[in-house]
């Protein structure tokens, strides 16, 4: 599919270049070179400077829950013995890697594979991991490079346990990163190439640029901004930021919302139609994306904060390695409480909520586990409410729909008290 | 004026007609839920005791997990602002509410205008709700509305610290199997309930009283003897205390309609 990139909304974009980055992967795939995948807060820059394509497991994983495709995916890792309780991205994707690697070793597409709306990407030819924002990335990436016997780069992020970060911890990752630049010389057989390198780096940055100026519309009361249109938007600040595609779909976005703005037009239409305005704490349940939109929706509350797409806020300047290093370690979810709450009172207060929903997300412990902490230390400051509820990334079974829309009701009213 | 409130619960139908939102008219329980026969029977039960017709009704709120399936009511409003309005005008002291119904628990925590300061609710899980007692009275064959007697006559309370319901049930099997009493049990089900009731209401922050219980389950002493222990203090048990989240949702449609 080919499209006029000048013409085009960013929505079309958005969906040309996600289409575009798997195909690319298997043409990558088809002419012998290199397929990586990375966790989705992992540098690309060093990979796509070598030329190699890139694939995301998290978006993939992602992108199987919203289609309502995780569930056969999780049901082959739990054949395989993954246990309920480890990371849903991790178990779809552990279960994608097996459909795929059946098909590989018999030349036979599996029935599961085969019938599954999950986007279809090829297997990897190395993975690249990070644990700046969990540790689970560590096992599952050592899984994948051992299963499919490829090599496996880790660039490892201390917990920043007081901020700024320490000087030590800068020179340790830059250090990963050289390494992973000398391991990724052996496994290419080239040498590294720093002039593209830097070019990718200041690629990154006007994507990153984009990403942050997007959501900044959310700030503006009324917002032109549905918050949940950057948990799909996300799809390429992860998988995309060193290209330029990222770049070109957050610009046109950012120029569509400006005249939206000036036209009068917000997330949900007329201005009167924004009765609230909440900040959502936590990764988005994707296999109930509409529902929980709805949810919100349907009460009047815009989501106009939320912590989570700030996670590729990844500022740094090109060409220092020390300043790349704080980039990806200074993630909020890798830093000390004091500085996480304060970090989540920014969002909260510069996106004019007047209350907070919190994903208690039985996958992703480190994104829920300070959750009512962070909120009661914000409640302290604002004094806005919050409200909490059980769900999932990818697993369907843990969320219930008649007990959210419960909570962000409740939340509302209490909303309607505050004024 | 005449304000209709309809709580329709996961396995109760409540509905409460108030006068002026001052003069309690009529209330009616029918013990099944949302997609049962019970929203019906519940209109049909709490008009045939009155000179009323659903037509004479200015308002109707619905609440609970059925509120959405109310046919005309004339507003939806969640069952924690019902609850809340409902237990503050029964007694204006409360600051903490403990409801716990078939499969929801929850604190609430309530300022001195009856506003909510607070709330949290149970996982998505039946530990510690009437769901979980259901199963345990089952598996005593001691009847719900016999378990409070029954745990009064326990000489100790024994441990049952499975909080999944489901393992639960087999830790109760396995200490029947070794000849503990059932009413020692019962009141070990009990604890079970009010550890997990308790732990709400504790991170709702510091307990103000006063404590007010509502829901099915303050029909239990028992339970309402084990949360007592549990948190160290007195708990006013709501008057009908089933019935308080239609009264709020009445109360609340009065509002509506003074607006």
């Amino acid at each position: 599919m080919e499209i006029n990139i000048n013409e085009a909304s960013s929505k079309e974009c958005l969906a040309y270049f996600q289409a575009k980055l798997d195909e690319e992967a298997w043409e990558a795939k088809k002419s012998g070179n290199l397929v990586c995948w990375s966790a989705s807060v992992a540098p690309p820059e060093f990979c796509v400077a070598m030329d190699i394509a890139m694939v995301y497991p998290e978006t993939h994983a992602a992108g199987a829950g919203a289609r309502k495709a995780s569930q056969d995916l999780l049901d082959v890792a739990h054949s395989k013995g993954y246990n309920i309780d480890i990371c849903s991205y991790a178990r779809t994707n552990l279960g994608y890697m097996e459909l795929l690697k059946q098909e590989a070793l018999t030349g036979e597409k599996p029935e599961k594979l085969a019938t599954s709306k999950a986007a279809y990407v090829p297997l990897p030819d190395l993975v690249i991991t990070c644990n700046n924002i969990c540790n689970t990335l560590l096992k599952w990436y050592e899984n994948l490079a051992k299963e499919l016997n490829i090599p496996c780069i880790i660039i490892d992020v201390p917990f920043n346990h007081t901020m700024p970060v320490a000087r030590h911890n800068k020179e340790y990752i830059a250090d990963q990163y050289r390494a992973a630049i000398k391991q990724l010389e052996d496994i290419t057989g080239r040498a590294f190439d720093y002039d593209k390198f830097l070019k990718v780096q200041e690629q990154v940055q006007r994507s990153v640029y984009w990403w942050n100026k997007v959501a900044t519309y959310a700030f503006r009361k009324p917002s032109p901004l549905n918050g949940f249109d950057l948990f799909n938007y996300m799809a390429l600040i992860v998988c995309a930021r060193a290209r330029d595609y990222a770049e070109i779909t957050f610009h046109k976005f950012a120029d569509e919302l400006e005249a939206k703005d000036a036209a009068g037009q917000y997330a949900f239409g007329a201005a009167e139609n924004e009765k609230h305005r909440v900040t959502w704490e936590g990764i988005a349940v994707w296999t109930y994306l509409g529902a929980t939109f709805k949810g919100l929706k349907n009460v009047g509350s815009v989501m106009t904060g939320s912590a989570y797409p700030g996670l590729w806020s990844l500022v740094y300047t090109p060409g220092d390695l020390e300043s790349m290093a704080e980039a990806y370690t200074n993630v909020y979810i890798n830093t000390c409480g004091s500085n996480r709450y304060e970090e989540f009172y920014k969002v909260v207060s510069n996106s004019k909520s007047d209350g907070m929903v919190l994903h208690l997300n039985r996958s992703c412990k480190l994104m829920g586990l300070l959750n009512n902490e962070g909120a009661e230390y914000v409640n302290a400051k604002m004094g806005i409410p919050f409200v909490s509820f059980d769900g999932d990334q990818t697993d369907p079974n843990v969320f219930s729909q008649a007990q959210y829309e419960t909570r962000v009701q409740a939340l509302s009213e209490m909303m309607d008290n505050n004024k | 004026m005449y304000t209709l409130g309809i709580d329709i619960g996961s396995s109760s139908s409540k509905a409460v007609i108030l006068k002026d939102g001052a003069e309690l008219v009529s209330s009616a329980v029918v013990q099944v839920g949302t997609g049962t026969s019970g929203p019906g029977r519940v209109m049909e039960a709490v008009f045939a005791e009155i000179d009323l017709k659903p037509e004479d009704i200015d308002y109707t709120v619905a609440t609970g997990y059925g509120r959405f399936s109310v046919d005309n009511a004339d507003k939806q409003i969640s069952e924690i602002s019902c609850h809340a309005k409902g237990i503050f005008y029964l007694v204006p002291t409360a600051r903490t509410i403990i409801d716990i119904g078939g499969q929801d628990a929850k604190a609430i925590a309530l300022n001195d205008k009856g506003n909510i300061m607070q709330f949290y609710m149970n996982d998505k899980c039946a530990a510690g709700t009437g769901r979980f007692l259901d199963v345990m009275s089952r598996v005593l064959e001691i009847p719900l509305g016999e378990m409070g007697e029954a745990h009064f006559k326990a000489k100790e309370w024994a441990s049952v610290s499975s909080t999944c319901t489901v393992f639960a049930e087999s830790e109760v099997i396995s200490q029947l199997s070794k000849g503990l009493s059932r009413e020692s049990i019962v009141a070990g089900v009990h604890k079970s309930v009010a550890t997990k009731a308790c732990s709400l209401v504790r991170r709702c922050g510091d307990i103000v009283n006063d404590v007010v219980m509502c829901g099915g389950v303050a029909q239990n002493p028992g339970a309402v003897d084990a949360i007592e222990k549990e948190l160290g203090q007195n708990i006013i048990v709501a008057p009908n205390p089933q019935i308080t989240g239609a009264l709020g949702a009445a109360l609340l449609a009065y509002e509506e309609l003074i607006k």
